[in-house]
C-alpha cells in the first residue's frame, strides 16, 4: 500500500491542534501559536497541491484509495478522491491557511483555541470530501457541527448565542434523517461503501424516501429556500474567519453531497425530483436576491447573495447534464473563493469601524483606494463578470438550464440581473459618493496581510475566469462517467 | 454436586459484607479500612467473576432457578465496575458531609450483591429475591444524608413508590405463575402461549415493575425528586449500576419466560420507549438543577435502550447492551465533573453555577464539552455509536416510526445539552472552584473522557465482546 496521504490530509490539521493544545496559551497576540497553526496549514496546502499533481485526470475512479476494516463486517474506513472531490479538498486547504492569517483583529481572546476549533474544522471538512463511505461520510459531516458551534457562539457577535444554537439545531435536524437513511441503505443491499453502490445500484421502489432524506440534510446545509434562514444569521454573528469557513466551505459539503450520493445513488428518484429542486432553486435566486437587496447590513447582503450563489449550484447539479454539473462545481469553487474575500473585505473595513451597517460607509475610494480596487474586483466577480472565475460557472450552468429546460434557465438569468443589481449597489454605497462620515477620514487603508490575503484571493479568480482549462480537465472524466453511469441507470430502470 | 465455582463471586462478595460488618462492630472508627477493604472485595469478586463465569456460553444452577451465561457476566462485569468507580469517588464527598461510615461500602455491597442475583436470576422467586436486596439497600443509601431535609425526603419517596412497584411486580409473578404452574423461567417459557388473555395482565404488570425500576416514562416520577435529593455520590450510584441490573432482567424477562408473547409485549416496550424519549428530551430543558436535569436525560436514555430491546432480535438486545454500557461510562464522566464543583467544602449543582467555567477550568470544561455532546450523540464520540447501533437494530426491523422519533428527540435533546455548554462557554465567569480533588477522581474523570474521545478509534473491541450474547 502506498503512503496513505489522505490520512495525513485528514490527521495532520489534528496533530497541529493537539499540539496547540499542549503549549501555553498567552493573552493578546499569540504569535507562536499562530505559526504553528499556519505552518499545519500550509503544509497540508503543499501536501493536496502534490495530490493535485500526481492525480490522473484520465480516469474517473477513485485515486488514493485507503480501505481499512473499522467496525467488523460493517464499515470500512474508506476515503479517495475522483475528479469532483479533489478541487474541493484543495479549496479546503487553500482558504484554511488564509483564514489564519486574517485573524490578527476578528480574534481578540482566546486566540489558541479559536485556532485549535479551525484546525480541527479543516480536517473534518477534507474528511467530508473524501470519505467513500455513508457512515464515514456522515460522522465527519456532523463532527463539524462542534467546531463551528464553537467558533460562532464563544468569539461571535452579540447574538451569537442565538445563532449558535439555530445553526446546530437545524443542521442537526436535517441530519438525522440522512442517518435513518443511510442506515436503511446498509440493511437494503448490505453495504455503505459508495464505490460498491454504484455498482449494485438501490432498488427503484426504496429510492424516492431516500433521496428524500439525504435532500432533508443537504437542503438545510446548502442552504435552499425555505430552510436558508439560519445561515444570515449565523454569517452575521460569526466572527470574520468563520464567516470565511462557512460560506467558502462548509455550504460546498452539501452541494458535494448531492452530486456525489444523491446523483449517484438513486438516478431515478433525482429525476423523479428534479422539478421539486428547480423550483426551490429558482425561488431561491430570485427570491433571496431580492432580500439582499434590501439588506443595510453588508454581512447580511452577502449572506443572502451566497444563498442565491447557492441556487444557480443546486440549478446546475440537477440538469443533469455534463455543462451543467461542472459549471455547478466550479461556480462553489468560484464562490468559495469569492464569498470568502468578500467577508473578508467587510472584515476589514469592520475591524476599523465596528460597524458592518451599509450606511456608516460612503465614498471609501477617496481614502482607500487599495481596498476600493480590490472590493470592485470581488464584488465583480461575484456578480459573474467575463474574466472571473464567477462567469464560467453560471455561464456553464445556465447552458446547461438551456437545454433542460427552457423558462428555468430564463427565471434564473434574470437572477443573473438581480445579482449584478445588489453587488453593484452595495459597491455603489460602500466606495462610491460622498464622505459624509468624519470618522472615515482617518481610515486606513490595507496592511500588508489584508493585502496578502485578498491578493491571494484575487489571482485564482482571475486566473481561472481567463484559463478555466485546469479545473475542467480535472472534473471532466468524473462528471462525463456520473452522467453515463446515471442515463445507463435510467434506462435500464 | 453443583459447580459452585459459578457462583464463587456472589459467595465471595456477601462473605465480604459480612466481615465487613463484624470489624464495623468489634474496630472502633472502622470507617477507612471498611472503604479500603469493600474496594478489595469488589476487585476481588470482578476478577473471579472474570476468570470463572467469562467463558462459559450457559450452564445453569439449583434447579435452573440461577443462570450464568454471557450476558450475566457481561452485566456482572459492568454492575461491579460501576460500583468500584462510584466507591473509589465517593469519598471526598462523605468527609465534606461528615457521613463518612462504615454502612456506605457496606449497603453498596449488599446492593451490589443483590444486582448480582438480579441478573442471574432464571426463577422469579430468585429474582424478586435480589430485587428486594438491592432495593432495601437502595432505600436506605437515598436517604443516607440523613440530617438534609431534601435526602430524608427522598428515601421516603423512593421508598413508597417502590415499594408499590414491587407489589405490582409480584402480583405479575403469581399470576404468571398461577398460569404456568412453575416460577422457573424456561419452564414458563414453555407453558405460556397467547391465547389466555389474563395472562396479558400479567405480563403488563411485570412490565410495569420493571418500568419504574429503569424510570421509564409514564413510570418515572420518582426519578428526578430521588436524584435530587440523594447525595451526589448516591444519585451516581442510582443512575449507573441498578440500571445495569435492572435491564438485563428485562431482556431476562422479555426474551426467556415471554418470548411467545412478542405480539403481547412489543406494543408496550415501544411505547414505552417512545414515550421515555420525547418526554426524557422534553422535560429536561426547564432544568436548573444540573441533578434534575440527570435524571431527566437519564431517562431519555433509557428510552433509547429500550428501542433496542423492542427490536425482538439478539442485534437488538446486543444494541441495548453496548447503549447502556457507553452510557454508564458517560454517566460516570458526568459525575466526576459534577463532585469537582466544589469550593470550600460546598458542593455546586445548579446549572448556573457552571457559568464561564471555560476561563476558569479550560480542562475541566472541554472534559464536560466532550462528554456532554456525547451525551446529545453527535459523532465521532462515543454516545453517537451507541444510538447507531441502537438504531440500526431498529431499522433491521423497518421500525422506521421508532427510529424517526427516536433521532428527532435527539434533536430536542441536543438543545439542552448545548444550552450547558452555552453556559460554560458563553458566559461570563464566576468564582473559581477548587482544584485539589482526590487522585481517583480525576482518574475517573480523565479515563471515561478518553474512552468517550477515543471510542472511534476501536470501535470493535466492545461489539465483539457483546456479540457473544445470544438470547434468542
Amino acid at each position: 500500500m502506498n503512503f496513505p496521504i489522505l490520512s495525513s490530509l485528514i490527521l495532520l490539521p489534528i496533530v497541529g491542534a493537539l499540539f496547540l493544545f499542549f503549549t501555553k496559551d498567552k493573552e493578546g497576540n499569540n504569535l507562536t501559536a499562530k505559526y504553528v497553526a499556519l505552518f499545519t496549514t500550509v503544509v497540508n496546502f503543499l501536501i493536496s497541491i502534490y495530490l493535485w499533481i500526481s492525480f490522473d485526470q484520465s480516469t474517473s475512479s477513485f485515486q488514493f484509495v485507503e480501505d481499512r476494516t473499522w467496525i467488523e463486517g460493517f464499515i470500512n474506513y474508506k476515503v479517495g478522491v475522483d475528479g469532483i472531490s479533489i478541487l474541493f479538498i484543495i479549496l479546503t486547504t487553500f482558504i484554511t491557511p488564509l483564514c489564519i492569517i486574517s485573524v490578527n483583529n476578528s480574534v481578540k481572546n482566546r486566540l489558541r483555541d479559536f485556532l485549535i476549533a479551525i484546525l480541527i474544522m479543516e480536517s473534518f471538512m477534507i474528511g467530508v470530501f473524501c470519505a467513500l463511505d455513508l457512515v464515514v461520510f456522515y460522522l465527519f459531516f456532523e463532527a463539524g457541527l462542534i467546531p463551528m458551534f464553537l467558533i460562532i457562539g464563544i468569539w461571535g457577535g452579540a447574538r451569537r448565542v442565538y445563532s449558535a444554537f439555530k445553526f446546530f439545531l437545524y443542521t442537526l435536524l436535517g441530519s438525522v434523517l440522512m442517518l435513518v437513511a443511510i442506515i436503511s441503505i446498509y440493511w437494503i443491499t448490505g453495504t455503505t461503501d459508495v464505490v460498491q453502490l454504484y455498482e449494485i445500484g438501490i432498488d427503484v421502489k426504496y429510492q424516492n424516501l431516500l433521496w428524500l432524506a439525504f435532500f432533508s440534510s443537504f437542503a438545510v446545509k446548502t442552504p435552499m429556500w425555505p430552510v436558508h434562514t439560519w445561515l444570515p444569521d449565523a454569517h452575521v454573528e460569526a466572527p470574520t474567519a468563520g464567516s470565511v469557513l462557512l460560506a467558502a466551505i462548509l455550504l460546498k459539503m452539501a452541494g458535494y453531497g448531492f452530486i456525489r450520493f444523491s446523483l449517484g445513488l438513486f438516478p431515478v428518484a433525482s429525476e423523479v425530483f428534479t422539478p421539486l429542486i428547480y423550483t426551490l432553486s429558482v425561488i431561491a435566486i430570485i427570491f433571496t436576491s431580492l432580500i439582499a437587496l434590501m439588506q443595510e447590513d453588508m454581512k447580511k447582503l452577502i449572506a443572502y447573495s451566497s444563498v442565491a450563489h447557492m441556487g444557480f449550484v443546486t440549478l446546475g447539479i440537477f440538469t443533469l447534464q455534463q455543462q451543467g454539473i461542472e459549471g455547478s462545481i466550479i461556480q462553489m469553487i468560484s464562490h468559495g473563493l469569492v464569498s470568502a474575500a468578500l467577508f473578508l473585505i467587510v472584515g476589514v473595513v469592520y475591524d476599523r469601524m465596528h460597524s458592518r451597517l451599509i450606511s456608516t460607509y460612503g465614498g471609501l475610494v477617496s481614502v482607500i483606494p487599495k481596498y476600493s480596487i480590490l472590493f470592485m474586483l470581488f464584488a465583480l466577480a461575484s456578480l459573474g463578470l467575463p474574466g472571473t472565475s464567477g462567469f464560467i460557472g453560471e455561464f456553464l450552468i445556465l447552458m446547461g438550464a438551456f437545454k433542460d429546460n427552457f423558462l428555468v434557465a430564463v427565471i434564473a438569468s434574470i437572477g443573473v440581473i438581480l445579482g449584478a443589481a445588489y453587488m453593484l449597489w452595495l459597491y455603489k454605497r460602500v466606495v462610491f459618493g460622498k464622505l459624509l462620515n468624519e470618522d472615515l477620514k482617518k481610515i486606513l487603508d490595507l496592511n500588508r496581510s489584508e493585502y496578502f490575503i485578498l491578493s491571494c484571493l484575487a489571482a485564482p479568480i482571475l486566473f481561472f475566469g481567463f484559463y478555466p482549462d485546469p479545473l475542467i480537465t480535472t472534473i471532466e472524466v468524473s462528471v462525463t462517467d456520473l452522467i453515463n453511469m446515471h442515463n445507463t441507470n435510467i434506462a435500464s430502470k | 454436586m453443583e459447580n459452585l465455582n459459578l457462583i464463587l463471586p456472589e459467595i465471595f462478595i456477601s462473605l465480604s459484607i459480612m466481615f465487613l460488618l463484624i470489624l464495623g462492630v468489634f474496630k472502633n472508627d472502622s470507617s477507612k479500612i471498611t472503604f479500603i477493604l469493600s474496594l478489595f472485595a469488589i476487585l476481588i469478586t470482578t476478577i473471579i467473576t472474570f476468570n470463572e463465569t467469562f467463558s462459559v456460553t450457559r450452564e445453569t444452577l439449583f434447579n435452573g432457578s440461577v443462570v450464568i451465561d454471557s450476558m450475566s457476566s457481561l452485566m456482572k462485569i459492568i454492575t461491579l465496575i460501576g460500583g468500584f468507580l462510584v466507591l473509589v469517588i465517593s469519598s471526598t464527598y462523605l468527609k465534606t458531609f461528615k457521613i463518612y461510615n462504615i454502612e456506605y461500602p457496606v449497603l453498596i455491597l449488599s446492593s451490589i450483591l443483590g444486582m448480582m442475583v438480579m441478573i442471574s436470576s432464571n426463577d422469579l422467586i430468585v429474582f424478586y429475591m435480589g430485587l428486594e436486596l438491592q432495593s432495601l439497600a437502595l432505600y436506605v443509601l437515598a436517604t443516607y444524608n440523613r440530617d438534609q431535609l431534601k435526602s430524608s425526603e427522598a428515601g421516603l419517596k423512593y421508598f413508597v413508590l417502590s415499594a408499590l412497584s414491587s407489589g405490582l411486580l409480584l402480583y405479575g409473578c403469581s399470576l404468571v405463575y398461577g398460569f404456568s404452574g412453575s416460577t422457573n423461567f424456561d419452564i414458563i417459557s414453555n407453558q405460556l402461549n397467547s391465547e389466555e388473555y389474563v395472562l396479558t395482565f400479567g405480563i403488563v404488570f411485570i412490565l410495569v415493575g420493571l418500568a419504574f425500576k429503569i424510570s421509564a416514562v409514564p413510570f418515572h416520577m420518582w426519578a428526578p425528586d430521588v436524584y435530587e435529593g440523594s447525595p451526589t455520590t448516591v444519585t451516581l450510584f442510582f443512575t449507573i449500576v441498578p440500571k445495569v441490573a435492572a435491564l438485563t432482567v428485562f431482556i431476562r424477562f422479555l426474551y426467556v419466560p415471554f418470548l411467545n408473547l412478542i405480539d403481547q409485549w412489543q406494543m408496550i416496550i415501544v411505547f414505552l420507549s417512545i414515550a421515555s424519549m420525547i418526554f426524557g428530551a422534553v422535560a429536561a430543558i426547564g432544568q436548573t438543577n444540573i441533578k434534575r436535569l440527570i435524571a431527566y436525560s437519564s431517562i431519555g436514555h433509557i428510552g433509547y435502550t429500550l428501542a433496542g430491546l423492542a427490536t425482538a432480535s439478539n442485534e437488538g438486545i446486543q444494541s441495548s447492551i453496548i447503549y447502556i454500557s457507553i452510557y454508564v461510562i458517560m454517566n460516570l464522566a458526568l459525575f466526576s465533573c459534577l463532585l469537582m464543583l466544589k469550593r470550600k467544602d460546598q458542593y455546586y449543582e445548579n446549572i448556573d453555577d457552571l457559568s464561564g467555567l471555560s476561563k476558569n477550568h479550560p480542562l475541566l470544561s472541554l472534559c464536560l464539552l466532550l462528554i456532554l455532546f456525547s451525551l446529545a450523540g453527535i459523532p465521532p464520540l462515543a454516545g453517537f455509536f451507541a444510538k447507531f447501533y441502537v438504531f440500526k437494530a431498529v431499522l433491521e426491523q423497518s421500525m422506521y416510526f421508532l427510529a424517526i422519533v427516536g433521532l428527532l428527540s435527539t434533536v430536542v435533546a441536543a438543545f439542552y445539552y448545548l444550552r450547558i455548554i452555552k453556559i460554560m462557554y458563553f458566559d461570563k465567569e464566576k468564582d473559581k472552584y477548587d482544584t485539589d480533588h482526590s487522585l481517583w477522581l480525576k482518574f475517573s474523570l480523565t479515563v471515561s473522557t478518553i474512552l468517550i474521545l477515543l471510542y472511534f478509534i476501536f470501535p470493535s473491541q466492545l461489539v465483539e465482546v457483546v456479540s457473544r450474547i445470544n438470547i434468542i
